[in-house]
């Protein structure tokens, strides 16, 4: 995904003058092309994220759209009230961009891990956040982050994530994309996560459940319609995030099915407990200690359907 | 060198503490530690090997000659306290503390794998030894700051000993604790540079100059003391000397060079990444024949 996005951002600096990439110091074999091409646009100001993100508020105040990028957690968490005030208080034009988003840096560390990201910049008054499923959405994303005025935050993945997409779908900041389509349960998943969604809805299928599959590759603002009919055309919704179960995807969903006045839908989140990872390992091997492996999500689902549905929907 | 108006600059002396045994030892410790360091990243095929062989020499002197602690009861109320801020340097730390008895050797291969105990960056919760996790850069000075004053509240003799990447000087708040600790005269506090001159993305002159880096310190309320990072009687005269002037925190400007030990890696940006394969690994090991 990483590629993805600095590829896109490339293309659309050469056309756009406004475009300024700042960085932490990060990002080695990565932005050697961008740099070599708008070298007077290209930044690093060292390792110093609340430097980078108040210099990114400060260009934007001048006209530019200003990406700054990071580790995940880096890129928001340590340079939070930056991000809160210099540019969502402001409404800066200011897009960041972790890389990295939930375990995807496994073994080197709970340092690494993005697992409150989405949460916190959820929070924060006129931030967009975007978590796009594989490359192609990230490829999206970018290009709808600049065309797109005001915060903007993206959770990129690391390198590596298959496809989810083989073509190029239609992608808008608030509009879920449908992946699968199916009749009985919802698989709501965002980011890296949508292609193990994907797998699992192919297993389930096999035993009879017929379930849509469905990238919010934006959390905020939420397809809150896309949420609406899943809960009226289907059973079942199950959220499936790299994330904390508190404050993320799964309970900006359960906000609007709380308000909805569905009382129908049987609602289940798939996530990441609230605790600090101390295990060591692989995004894969944590993915697997953290329930989120496809098999995972086909147990957590059929568990969960025998005990709660009648017979006539399975 | 320029010392400025503080005039607060002590320049080094070399030590008569260390007999040229007590070095070859020192060497040979070093040496061991660097097969060790080598080999945890090449089987992890991890990053980083570059950063963890620049401080190999100064954890060394800490762990073999300075330090105080108890290997029976490594929490021990009135320990010394040493922090790896650049938390990514940490298999250098592991294979030291390994070395020095903290835990088994055996432990050192679970690094970075599945299941494991070490994570790839310095982490306190699965073994004895480490004091606090590390790995976001910029969070150890400020720590050790509050050990400091808790170590003077308490009125206990311990000291606490902070290891800094340059380009980890970048970050504000390492200026923001480096202040509070001469306003809070810490003479209990020592803080090492590992100015080895690389970071992420380049040279450190290149991408943030730090310079008059030295100078810094001294107008912060540092007392400061510039070495070789990689002679062990500068290291050793050094650390047996401090705090430098009573009432002032202490600074080490370390020179160091990245990837120290293995010549193909020595003052290359790239081992900041790379790990080495099977071959390189070889020659690596070659070059360090104990
Ligand atoms: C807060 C934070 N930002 C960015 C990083 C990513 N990072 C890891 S090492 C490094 C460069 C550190 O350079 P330096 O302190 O000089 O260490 P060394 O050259 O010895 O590796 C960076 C930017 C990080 N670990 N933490």
């Amino acid at each position: 995904m990483r590629n993805a996005f600095v590829a896109a951002l490339t293309t659309i600096a050469a056309e756009d003058p406004r475009i300024f990439l700042i960085t932490g110091d990060l990002g080695f074999s990565v932005f050697e092309d961008f740099a070599g091409r708008f070298p007077g646009r290209f930044i690093n100001v060292g390792v110093a994220e609340a430097n980078m993100v108040g210099i990114a508020a400060g260009l934007a105040s001048c006209g530019k759209v200003a990406f700054t990028y990071s580790i995940a957690p880096f890129a928001t968490i340590r340079c939070l009230e930056q991000i809160r005030i210099d540019v969502c208080y402001h409404n800066a034009n200011v897009k960041i961009v972790g890389v990295g988003g939930g375990l995807a840096y496994g073994p080197l560390g709970a340092t690494h891990h993005a697992i409150e990201d989405i949460s916190i910049m959820r929070a924060l008054p006129n931030m967009k956040v975007l978590s796009p499923a594989d490359p192609v959405e990230a490829d999206l994303a970018t290009r709808a982050a600049v065309a797109v005025d005001g915060p903007v935050y993206i959770r990129l993945g690391k390198s590596g994530e298959p496809r989810v997409h083989s073509g190029q779908p239609d992608f808008e900041i608030g509009r879920a994309i449908t992946v699968k389509d199916g009749t009985n349960i919802t698989l709501v998943a965002t980011g890296g996560l949508v292609y193990n969604a994907l797998l699992a809805a192919r297993e389930l299928a096999t035993q009879g459940i017929d379930a849509r599959v469905i990238s919010m590759h934006t959390i905020k603002p939420l397809d809150e319609e896309a949420i609406l009919r899943a809960a009226h055309e289907t059973a079942a919704i199950f959220t499936i995030e790299e994330h904390t179960l508190i404050g993320g995807l799964g309970s900006a969903v359960a906000e609007v099915l709380a308000e909805s006045g569905n009382r129908k839908v049987l609602f289940q989140r798939i996530g990441i407990r609230d605790r600090f990872c101390h295990e060591v390992g692989s995004q894969e091997y944590l993915r697997e200690l953290s329930g989120l492996s496809p098999q995972h999500i086909v147990s957590r689902v059929v568990g969960y359907l025998s005990r709660e549905l009648s017979k006539d929907i399975m | 060198m320029d010392i400025g108006a503080q005039g607060d600059l002590i320049m080094n002396s070399d030590s008569e503490n260390l007999t040229a045994p007590d070095v070859q030892t020192l060497e040979s410790r070093a040496r061991q530690i660097r097969r060790l360091v080598v080999q945890m990243n090449a089987a992890a095929r991890s990053s980083h090997v570059g950063s963890a062989l620049s401080i190999v020499d100064l954890l060394v002197v800490l762990y073999f000659r300075i330090l105080r602690f108890d290997l029976e009861n490594p929490r021990a109320g009135d320990r010394d306290r040493f922090i790896l801020s650049k938390g990514h340097g940490c298999t250098a730390l592991y294979a030291t503390l390994a070395e020095r008895g903290f835990f088994s050797k055996d432990i050192l291969d679970t690094y970075y794998q599945d299941g494991g105990l070490l994570a790839g960056h310095a982490d306190n919760h699965n073994v004895p030894g480490i004091e606090v996790a590390t790995g976001s850069l910029g969070h150890g000075l400020s720590i050790g700051v509050g050990m400091a004053l808790a170590g003077k509240h308490d009125q206990k003799n311990y000291r606490v000993f902070v290891l800094l990447g340059d380009g980890e000087c970048d970050e504000g708040s390492v200026w923001e604790a480096t202040m509070s600790a001469s306003h809070f005269k810490l003479d209990n506090l020592i803080t090492i540079v590992d100015f080895n001159k690389l970071q992420a993305m380049g040279r450190v002159e290149e991408v943030m100059n730090l310079e008059p880096f030295a100078e810094k310190w001294c107008s912060f309320g540092w007392s400061v003391r510039e070495i070789d990072g990689h002679d062990f009687r500068q290291i050793e005269d050094a650390l047996t000397k401090v705090p430098f002037e009573s009432a002032k925190p202490s600074l080490i400007l370390a020179h160091t060079v990245k990837g120290k030990g293995v010549s193909y890696m020595e003052d290359q940006l790239s081992w900041h990444y790379k790990s080495p394969n099977e071959r390189e690994l070889a020659l690596a090991l070659e070059e360090l024949e104990l």
